[in-house]
């Protein structure tokens, strides 16, 4: 090939220089270049490796179907790996390198591979290396794997870095009536139609300029200047550089828009890219067609691209991409080309394999100079880089046989065109194959979407245009407005059948044709799978990776799909393709994450006395979605000395501890009570006012479901606590219940987490922190204030506030609640008394401490598989009356005796350490799941050594006489433990009921 | 996407929803036999084609929907309120 930009024509500006670099060579370019028509221009040939075989690839197209000419750009963090230089528009100071070769594209030492490459065919690394002995006899894992990174450093595309990505990528939302999918001849006449209908239409095109085939005229179309300026006058909304990858659920498209990847010093300020939702009510598809390979010998040769990329480069790029061309066609499409070429001076020689040409067309390329030649076909390329020269072969009784060679620089392809039918794919509509057209077209959907143009198998532009009319006029009626009639297009344009054509070859003899370049597969490829037993496509696909690169078939399926069929004696129509899934081209992962990581990627969630907490030396840690105080560590203690004083002053002297995460419920009306009575395994229906009540909640299956307490401030009015981690499933769960299942029942309930600041006053001295700390001390006696009793008051600050005496810590204690603006207040008055009676703060890790101490459940014990008895908490379900999971929770597997039950554990040696998520197992018996789990531990300062909280099968009687091991392969080892109760400080409750 | 027309809100994005599941269940009498509660909770029929299925509008007006939908193509015939006077209110 020897390219050549001519001195005029084409969308380029050629006053204007721009400066890239190639492998470390600086070259020149124009604005409007892609990388590949600059590369083009430069008379680059060689511009990629393939996969398996590292054979030199070329630029093969001018668009998003490019299977040669992909590369790296950018340099460090900003790399970015298998990039198609067909769709990369040229900028200042672009730096793109060659990939998947060393040294360099063009001298590439694992090209020896392609010498080997009998060896290499379809199925050959999981044959060989799988199967070597001793792999079979089930120890050759590590051979393959040995082996699997050899392989795999050969064979591959570009490396992405391995820094952080340094870009920024946003989301946006977009809501239309019509969604049209492509700006082409039949998009642009769509959107102009409806311009006047007053319909929110929305245009994307994936290129950096709308007008698709207009671009590729020889000169600019009056009908597209006139579409442009319609549009332009109204409220249409035309995206370019953004691609329409996916379709999805009621009119729901994602789109990718490419917002700085064509700048070279792009604002700070601006995303790299834009992902963005668009919601529409109606969406036109004029995506166009794509134009198909031929397999052939070395049809991969650089100075092989399909014919239309060649009008593209000449009346778009304005570059001449070669001076001695073959073309070889078996449709109509390739003599516009054929005459394009040799106006431009090229000497063109035209192959067509049809045994009738079309008369007109034939005519007029004759008269253009145009060598045409009936019944014959490219057979054979040659040449080492670059192709030099092209075996013919004619026809002869439907055999294909040699018909002599000749030199040449480019050789054309035209084996038809594919409909780019992706986006309807991704509704499900299965394609169809059409045998007019040789083709598989749009099936049919119930959904709000037309399809138009070349999308639909119209292959004449000014065709296209009128059924893009006719594509808005069906939406524009639609969505209830009216337009003028536009009558269907009554023909495709062909004025001569396409013939079928997806491999030309001389029967007996053998050749290396690429159906699918990206991945290295070739028509022998495709034979194999078939001889070795692979029928359905979607097999052949996964064994061969036809289609599986970048590109996703977007060039080879058909003709994949085409041999298969041949092999299977079959027609394609009953072959079948496989399904097309998004994205249509590839999407950065970073478009996908948006803004939404790190510190965004969830809200941070912190209590009123966050800032409090840190102002008292706080170390803060996330507890589910709150961030919590972890302990407060006083003259560099660590976490463990201070947990461990912090556990201790609670116990003797007092301690606060902000609790406002826990879930708080109002749950009000005249039938809360009956409602708590029914959801809660022990009665609430004889609370007092002025009481609280520990209670359990189970699922309709009888597994518990959270738990805490529940206050009666009124009649009628309730204050429920859940645990932190289930207060939203809790309040889904009331929601559920009182309007699906009881809507007879008057009861509101309303979320009031964060409505309350909470803190929890807890130790021997806790009712003098009360008593200090309100307006009317006597409030907090015994008398008025006892165990689970609940009082509303003020504080002394003025504060209102509520009161109730329970205890999670196992000593005396309180919760108060105050409106969640006052927490610092409220922490200030109760640290001013707390301090100087010796008393200190406490966070999550002595809180875990003590609950440890005293068996209380929480989230890491009510996982989702623990009844009520498995809990210790069997008690806690009224023989009296109804509640939901009653029933199913008496079922036998529920009620075995050996379920795994809440116990304590000890360490045999008591100076031993053991790790939670540890198994249980019989001392004799250590294997699979074991007879139980360690869910939390702690060193524990009133027994002086380390204790766990877990489940083990029958519970700790069954275990008395038993030695139990805490299993811990991969972490600590095996500990031996002993089983005791989980009740393992203070089990009759001295402490609290003070 | 699913888009849900919530009753109360105006069509919205799924994401806005939480799945709940088999609308059509009746959940017998909290004292019910066991039969029927096992029936309810645990033999659920797996529909290829239009189910109701039940639906929280948990990031928007918290309301339980119940909502007819196609199982094959995600095309929704009918939503409304779960709640029995919310239906009777939304229908005047
Ligand atoms: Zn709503």
């Amino acid at each position: 090939m020897t390219a050549q930009r001519l001195i005029s024509g084409g969308r380029i500006d050629r006053n204007k220089i721009i400066k890239f670099s190639w492998d470390d060579c600086w070259m020149n370019g124009h604005p409007g270049d892609t990388l590949a028509s600059a590369l083009m221009a430069n008379n680059e040939k060689v511009i990629g490796r393939s996969f398996k075989y590292h054979r030199p690839r070329g630029i093969m197209s001018a668009g998003v179907e490019e299977s040669g000419a992909i590369v790296t750009i950018g340099e460090g963090a900003k790399r970015d790996a298998n990039v198609k230089a067909t769709t990369q528009e040229l900028y200042h100071g672009l730096t793109a390198f060659g990939q998947n070769a060393w040294p360099s594209v063009r001298f590439d030492v694992g090209s020896l591979s392609n010498a080997f490459s009998q060896f290499l065919a379809a199925g050959f690394y999981y044959k060989t290396f799988m199967g070597l002995p001793p792999f079979e006899w089930g120890q050759g894992t590590g051979t393959w794997m040995l082996y699997e990174k050899l392989i795999r450093r050969a064979a591959g595309m570009g490396t992405s870095s391995r820094e952080p990505d340094p870009d920024n990528y946003e989301h946006g939302h977009i809501f239309c009536d019509v969604l049209i999918v492509g700006s082409g001849p039949a998009g642009l006449s769509a959107a102009a139609k409806l311009s006047q209908t007053g319909l929110d239409v929305l245009i994307v095109e994936q290129d950096f300029e709308p007008g698709g085939d207009y671009l590729n005229q020889s000169t600019t179309s009056v009908k597209y200047s006139q579409l442009l300026e319609n549009i332009n006058n109204s409220d249409i909304r035309l995206m370019t550089r953004t691609t329409v990858f996916g379709l999805y659920d009621h009119g729901t498209a994602g789109l990718l828009e490419r917002v700085t990847d064509h700048l070279s010093s792009p604002s700070a300020a601006s995303p790299r890219q834009r992902f963005w939702t668009v919601r529409s009510k109606h969406i036109i598809l004029a995506t166009g067609a794509l134009e198909r390979n031929i397999a052939f010998g070395n049809n991969d040769l650089p100075g092989i691209m399909t014919a239309a990329s060649a009008t593209t480069y000449l009346n778009r790029f304005g570059i001449l991409p070669g001076k001695k061309i073959i073309i070889s066609t078996n449709n109509d499409s390739a003599y516009g080309v054929s005459i394009a070429l040799a106006n431009a001076g090229a000497s063109v020689k035209l192959l067509d394999a049809r045994t009738t040409l079309p008369s007109k067309l034939s005519h007029t390329a004759k008269g253009h100079g145009v060598d045409l030649k009936a019944s014959a076909a490219a057979l054979n390329a040659s040449g080492s880089k670059s192709v030099s020269g092209l075996e013919i072969a004619t026809l002869n009784e439907e055999a294909w046989v040699q018909g002599g060679s000749e030199d040449c620089d480019l050789v054309l392809i035209s084996g038809g065109w594919s409909p780019i039918i992706n986006l309807l794919s991704h509704r499900g509509s299965k394609p169809l194959w059409d045998d007019e057209n040789c083709c598989f077209m749009p099936g049919s959907t119930d959904e709000h979407i037309e399809i138009a143009g070349a999308g639909i198998g119209i292959w004449e532009l000014s065709k296209c245009e009128v059924s893009g009319e006719v594509a808005a006029a069906a939406a524009a009626k639609a969505l209830g407005k009216t337009t003028t009639d536009v009558k269907k297009p009554s023909s495709n344009g062909w004025s001569e059948k396409i013939r079928p054509l997806y491999e030309v070859k001389i029967h007996g003899k053998g050749q290396k044709s690429f159906v699918d370049p990206q991945h290295d597969v070739t028509a022998n490829d495709i034979k194999l799978a078939h001889q070795e037993g692979f029928i359905s496509v979607e097999h052949l696909k996964r064994y061969t990776t036809l289609g599986m690169a970048t590109d996703q078939g977007k060039m080879g399926n058909v003709i994949g799909i085409a041999l298969m069929a041949e092999a299977l004696d079959k027609n394609i129509s009953s072959v079948g393709t496989t399904i097309f899934r998004p994205p249509y081209t590839p999407v950065s992962l970073g478009a996908f994450t948006g803004r939404n990581f790190n510190n965004h990627f969830r809200p941070l969630r912190r209590t009123p006395m966050d800032e409090w907490n840190i102002s008292h030396n706080a170390t803060l840690t996330d507890a589910g979605l709150w961030r919590r105080p972890w302990y407060f560590s006083r003259h560099n203690e660590t976490i463990k000395e201070a947990y461990i004083r912090e556990t201790t002053t609670t116990r003797n002297v007092v301690g606060l501890c902000d609790v406002t995460s826990l879930g708080k419920i109002a749950v009000q009306g005249p039938d809360a009570t009956e409602f708590l009575n029914r959801i809660y395994t022990n009665p609430f229906a004889k609370l007092p006012i002025g009481k609280a009540r520990y209670g359990i909640m189970l699922r309709d299956d009888g597994i518990v479901l959270d738990d805490g307490t529940t206050w009666r401030l009124a009649e009628t009015d309730y204050f429920m606590t859940t645990t932190t981690a289930n207060a939203a499933r809790v309040m889904v769960w009331l929601e559920e219940l009182l309007q699906l299942r009881w809507s007879d029942l008057k009861v509101h309930v309303t979320s009031v987490s964060e409505q309350w600041a909470g803190c929890a006053v807890a130790g021997p001295l806790s009712r003098d922190i009360l008593k200090s700390s309100i307006e009317t001390p006597n409030l907090a006696s015994d008398e008025n204030l006892p165990f689970m009793g609940v009082i509303e008051t003020k504080l002394k600050n003025g504060v209102p506030c509520r009161i109730a005496r329970i205890s999670f810590s196992g000593e005396m204690a309180s919760e108060i609640y105050v409106p969640s603006d006052y927490g610092p207040a409220m922490m200030d008055l109760l640290w001013e008394t707390a301090e100087p009676l010796g008393g200190c703060l406490y966070g999550l890790e002595a809180l875990g401490t003590m609950r440890i101490e005293k068996g209380h459940v929480t989230g890491a014990e009510l996982d989702g598989r623990v009844t009520l008895e498995d809990a210790g908490l069997g008690k806690m379900a009224s023989n009296k009356k109804d509640f939901i999971g009653n029933v199913l929770r008496k079922r036998p597997a529920m009620v075995d005796d050996y379920r795994p039950q809440l116990v304590g554990i000890f360490p045999k040696n008591r100076k031993e350490i053991f790790n939670a998520g540890a198994i249980l197992c019989n001392e004799d018996n250590i294997s699979g799941l074991g007879e139980g789990w360690i869910t939390g531990v702690t060193y524990s300062p009133v027994f002086g050594h380390w204790i766990g909280i877990g489940f083990i099968a029958g519970g700790y009687k069954n275990w008395i006489s038993r030695g139990a091991i805490a299993a811990d392969p991969v972490r600590k080892g095996n500990i031996e433990v002993e089983i005791v109760s989980p009740h393992m400080y203070d089990p009759k409750g001295s402490r609290h009921h003070g | 996407m699913i888009r849900i027309q919530c009753p109360f809100c105006g069509e919205r994005d799924h994401s806005e929803f939480t799945y709940g599941g088999d609308g059509s269940i009746k959940y017998p009498a909290l004292n019910a036999p066991i039969k029927d509660w096992l029936a309810a909770v645990f033999h659920r029929k797996n529909i290829r084609g239009l189910q109701l299925e039940s639906w929280h509008h948990i990031n928007g007006c918290r309301m339980w929907l119940l909502v007819e939908r196609d199982t094959v193509t995600h095309k929704i015939e009918s939503v409304r309120a779960a709640h029995i006077d919310f239906q009777k209110i939304l229908k005047v």
